[in-house]
């Protein structure tokens, strides 16, 4: 009833080509955005902001970046944390070394360098494909933290090895409690997710997907494959690595690139999975997903009262259930659902 | 030059460690298609579950061993009835996805079972080094590590019996092929799934007694999985040959690399050395050594 | 099917909400949070580590509390990763009242919850590892490396060293291998190692071991190529059970190995069998039977309340560290008790006064039950490490003993040049005035 598009008639070929075509989503989306913006600084907690809000952003944005890769363009890659930690360490170096630097371009340079890195480690992509290509890509992965630890100058000569993150100042504002940075790691989500939401749209989008589906065919009529896969592991590099820039500017503080492991690439796979392959908000939806379960089944173990060394276990126990009971419910991940939800309720309460 | 080939020898016996694991991972590419992330999981379950049995109920090693392959096989066939057979016909990444759900199952289920502490296998094979090669040649080669080449050469001779002499090897060569096509002519294929579980976990288990006497019955053995990726790339997915072929290569190279070059660019190369060479190598042949030849029509 | 699946959202929703509200009922009491890992990698280390110090709790409740002040506290698994390990510091923080202090027992963790400490005004303590820079408490008044640094171990492994080959000047022309975790933590010790190589003119060899380690055999061929005089293990986790290992493989004898105290525990020999026999390492605790240890196992195991599932690990290594930390942290606020008002419930900030005055002689050990089971302890502002000291102690097969009758202090002064240097470039990247906090 509520959720209808008839007598919504695109008049216009702008009309017909806006990125949410039917006005409810429309108003949803703002509204949530809204939401995000204005209520939620004034609700949540400042534990909601550290340990939850931001994590789930910077999550969000990393998977957005290898939902890009892997969901739109095919490409499945394990070394996405090698991405965010170029990202997260470039930044660091370009505040240290140019004075005056502002620290929005130094995120954004930190993103440029890693989608540099992400195009050379990407050209095996153009002979090798499938799990051949995953299990190389953990070459990306090693080989990055390893440089990262035994060049001193990345991390300034610091004897461990760890960095410790500059202030986060923008035109002499400060951010420093985590409301703030909150609020600045949502502006930031909030623009890429919006340019990326475009980005799948248009012709890049488009010829990443032709790629996907079938590359040779794609190759045949007339796509230029190398250009095609090379940019989508650009384009995902450059997402990771704002994201891993943010991770440690607005998010931990000091770290050390193991932080930036195969475990932080393999959750950000799963969000993706989880989520939904080809998916902008499937990216949020699994962030969100792998985020919050794990903290959600504390609280739930943590009340049965049993020893921490069972419920430790059991927890985890539950999250590889609950993984592979969500993939035998739904394989196309949560957006995928939340699509279904969609379709029914078109119709409802009438159903023919 | 006698370091060269002490060097040498040491990779090509660690390769042949890493060769172990790779099978199990073959075994299931190659019957299935399915990319079992599990079966680092799997080495940790089997190792551990033979030491357990072995210390908290006092069963001898020999007892323990057959309860262990039991409980593998049930974890087999279980993994097939509950995980996969809900999501054949799916994506192979959401295939990929469910087995490290089944890891992170595994894991947890493993340690609450038989605890976190860290156990010490003994398998009555001594790990020195062998004295007549000592005294002859002065190079010092591990008995341990010969024998558990001896083991993996007898595994693997048996899996290609079993693959190519027998009914049941028959019937896993013509699902590998095509699921299909072996269903429509009769061949039950969620049988040669379990049964190739089954195997998995046989493998996993004689993996994780030799990897577990090595390094300790701890849950780092879950990480020998990431020695045996690049064995699988640069060996091919689908082929057992490959997998040792793949072993020997990398094994030998990764101690060569990080004896002779990594002193020059501050060591511990091994880590991602392996990865690379295999990825130079998938340049040349992108189906992997062995693997068959991918051929792409529209 | 689907309907199901809500409603065990709604149960588990009701479930968290209960367990947020009902922990605040109890606010009377100290209440710390447990940041512990018992499942994955360092499971072995950690369920010992928090096992002792739970132990310790439930032996201070069962004596009647610190002047009638129970201690309260909350697990929250963190799985040695950072970013659950902040979580649960976030989630923790603000609960019953307040967090006294953490102690997050890995690196990667402490660096998460490293600056928001001083805002949160939570002490933390990092007994033998994190920062050793954190030594100075001008820049950083929250963290209290408590007992010693990797600083002060590689100093001391140094000066055991160079007693044992007869004095100092002795190491000259030797050659000393440090086989290394190849990490942030493996390279820590490199100033102090290089420091004395100058200093000594001994040669140094340094050879990482990719992580996890699993399969040293390169690394142990170009040792026993270099034939050293001395191996320096600095590893973590299954590295040093296999160093161990490998070790016997290749021929090198267990008693030219000294360890660093996270390749000292019984996790770490057990696993490598008689491989292990003979191998010495450093530790910040004597090995042995206590006063304390007894109590724990009478008034604690006695009454079934005993943390760990397996008693034949009361005792052990990471057992003790356990014991000791709560027995620090306790001292802590028994002293901040005896400033801010006797039988009260104290503030972190308190705390971090307590911590920073703690001052724990053999006098005050053997009160605790605990003479020698670690070094006499002196915080000041300049200094919250306390003592710098470690001992040796050798696996004999099956147990543990202590080498050193007495602690050995390495080169402090050159430490502290150090730590003043190091701090200093802290404090100038983070615009931090170094200055002591008022008490």
């Amino acid at each position: 009833m509520i959720y209808r598009e008839s007598g919504q008639y695109k008049t216009s070929y702008i009309n017909d080509s806006q990125i949410f075509p039917i006005k409810q989503d429309r108003y949803a989306v703002l509204a949530f955005i809204a939401f995000a913006f204005l209520a939620v600084p004034f609700i949540a907690t400042p534990y909601f902001f550290s340990a939850i809000l931001i994590p789930f952003l910077i999550f969000s944005l990393a998977a957005l970046g290898l939902n890009i890769l892997t969901g739109y363009a095919g490409q499945i890659s394990l070394g996405t944390a090698a991405f965010m930690a170029v990202g997260a360490f470039a930044a660091y170096n370009f505040m240290l070394r140019v004075p005056g630097m502002p620290i929005l371009l130094a995120f954004i340079l930190g993103g440029v360098c890693a989608s540099m890195v992400g195009i050379l480690f990407g050209l095996p992509s153009l002979r090798i494909r499938g799990f051949y290509l995953a299990a190389s890509t953990l070459a990306t992965q090693f080989f990055v933290v390893w440089c990262l630890t035994k060049v001193p100058w990345f991390t300034n000569y610091s004897s461990s090895g760890v960095i410790t993150a500059q202030e986060v100042k923008i035109l002499g504002f400060h951010f420093n409690t985590p409301e703030e940075k909150y609020l600045l790691v949502l502006a930031i989500v909030c623009v890429m997710a919006l340019l990326a939401k475009n980005m799948v749209r248009s012709t890049v989008g488009r010829s990443w997907m032709a790629v996907r589906d079938m590359d040779v065919a794609a190759e045949v009529i007339g796509f230029r494959i190398m250009r095609t896969k090379l940019t989508a592991f650009a384009v995902s590099s450059f997402y990771c690595g704002v994201a891993g820039a943010l991770f440690a500017y607005c998010y931990v503080g000091t770290v050390e690139p193991e932080a930036y492991n195969l475990d932080l690439s393999f959750r950000i796979l799963f969000m993706v999975i989880i989520g939904g392959l080809g998916s902008i908000l499937g990216s949020f939806l699994g962030a969100g997903f792998i985020v919050l379960l794990p903290i959600v089944l504390s609280y739930i173990v943590h009340v049965t009262g049993l020893p921490n060394s069972v419920t430790s276990n059991v927890e985890l126990m539950v999250f590889g259930a609950l993984i592979i009971f969500f993939l035998i419910v739904e394989p196309h991940g949560l957006a995928r659902l939340w699509q279904v939800a969609k379709e029914k309720l078109r119709l409802w309460p009438f159903p023919h | 030059m006698q370091f060269f080939f002490e060097v040498l020898i040491a990779g090509l016996l660690s390769g042949v460690m890493y060769a172990l694991v790779a099978l199990g991972f073959v075994l299931i590419f190659k019957a299935s298609g399915v990319f079992n992330f599990a079966q680092g999981a799997m080495v940790f379950f089997a190792a551990l579950t033979t030491v357990g049995l072995k210390e908290e109920f006092g069963l001898s090693l020999w007892a323990a061993i057959p309860i262990t392959m039991v409980v593998m096989v049930l974890l087999g066939i279980a993994t097939e009835r509950i995980v996969l057979r809900p999501l054949v016909n799916q994506h192979d990444i959401t295939l990929f996805m469910a087995t490290i759900g089944l890891t992170f199952f595994i894991e947890g289920f493993a340690q609450l079972v038989w605890g976190s502490t860290v156990r010490k296998l003994d398998l009555p094979i001594q790990d020195v080094p062998i004295e007549f090669v000592m005294e002859r040649t002065g190079m010092l080669i591990s008995q341990f590590d010969v024998i558990a080449a001896i083991i993996c050469a007898i595994l693997v001779a048996a899996l290609a019996i079993l693959f190519n002499k027998t009914k049941v090897g028959r019937a896993l060569r013509a699902v590998a092929d095509d699921h299909q096509a072996a269903l429509s002519v009769g061949i039950p294929l969620q049988h040669v799934w379990a049964i190739v579980w089954a195997v998995a976990g046989f493998v996993a288990l004689v993996a994780g007694l030799l990897w577990g006497a090595r390094n300790g019955v701890q849950f780092a053995l879950i990480f020998v999985a990431l020695k045996a990726l690049p064995v699988l790339i640069l060996g091919g997915f689908t082929s057992v040959p490959g997998a040792i072929v793949g072993g020997l290569i990398i094994g030998a190279s990764e101690k060569l690399a990080e004896v002779y070059i990594g002193p020059y660019v501050g060591g511990g190369i091994e880590g991602w050395f392996p990865y690379v060479l295999a990825l130079v190598f998938l340049l040349i042949r992108p189906e992997g050594l062995f693997g068959e030849k991918i051929i792409r029509r529209i | 099917m689907k309907l199901k699946f809500v409603k065990a959202l709604a149960v588990s929703a009701v479930a968290a909400t209960t367990a947020l509200t009902g922990a605040l009922a109890t606010a009377q009491e100290q209440f710390i949070p447990i940041l512990s890992y018992r499942v994955g990698l360092y499971a072995a280390g950690g369920s010992g580590f928090f096992g002792g110090a739970i132990d310790y709790f439930n032996l201070v409740n069962a004596n009647g509390g610190i002047n009638g002040v129970k201690i309260s506290w909350e697990e929250c698994e963190t799985e040695y990763a950072a970013t659950r390990g902040v979580e649960c510091y976030e989630r923790l923080k603000k609960k019953n009242g307040g967090a006294t202090l953490v102690e997050p027992l890995g690196t990667g963790i402490a660096y998460g919850i490293l600056d928001r400490l001083p805002a949160d005004k939570v002490p933390m303590t990092t007994l033998g590892y994190g920062r050793s820079d954190a030594a100075n408490g001008q820049v950083f008044p929250y963290v209290f490396p408590l007992i010693t640094s990797y600083w002060n171990q590689a100093a001391g492994m140094i000066k055991y060293l160079g007693d044992k080959s007869g004095g100092m000047d002795k190491l000259k022309g030797k050659k000393i291998v440090h086989l290394y975790h190849d990490s942030a933590y493996g390279r820590e010790p490199f100033p102090v190692l290089e420091a004395y190589e100058k200093q000594l003119g001994f040669q140094l060899i340094k050879i990482p071991v990719p992580h996890p380690g699993t399969d040293q055999n390169a690394q142990w061929l170009q040792i026993r190529q270099a034939n050293p005089d001395h191996v320096i293990l600095w590893g973590w986790g299954v590295m040093n059970a296999v160093a161990l290992k490998t070790a016997a493989r290749v021929g090198f004898p267990r008693e030219k190995m000294l360890g660093v105290w996270w390749a000292g525990s019984e996790e770490d020999t057990i696993p490598a069998g008689d491989a292990a026999k003979g191998y010495t390492t450093m530790t910040f605790n004597t090995p042995g039977n206590y006063p304390v240890i007894d109590e724990i196992r009478k008034k604690v195991y006695g009454a079934n309340k005993g943390n760990l599932s397996d008693k034949d690990r009361i005792g052990s290594v990471y057992h003790m560290r356990g014991i000791t930390a709560a027995m620090l942290w306790v001292e802590g606020i028994r002293n901040a008790q005896n400033k801010y008002g006797k039988g009260k419930v104290m503030t972190g900030e308190q705390v971090r006064w307590g911590l920073e005055n703690l001052n724990v002689d053999e006098k005050r050990q053997r009160e605790l039950g605990a003479l020698n089971m670690f070094p006499t302890i002196k915080t000041s502002c300049q200094d919250h490490e306390g003592s710098g000291a470690v001992k040796v102690q050798v696996w004999d097969g099956k147990a543990w003993k202590a080498v050193t009758p007495n602690w050995v202090i390495g080169d402090r002064a050159m430490i502290q040049k150090m730590v003043a240097e190091s701090s200093a470039k802290y404090a100038a990247e983070k615009k931090i005035t170094p200055a002591c906090l008022p008490g």
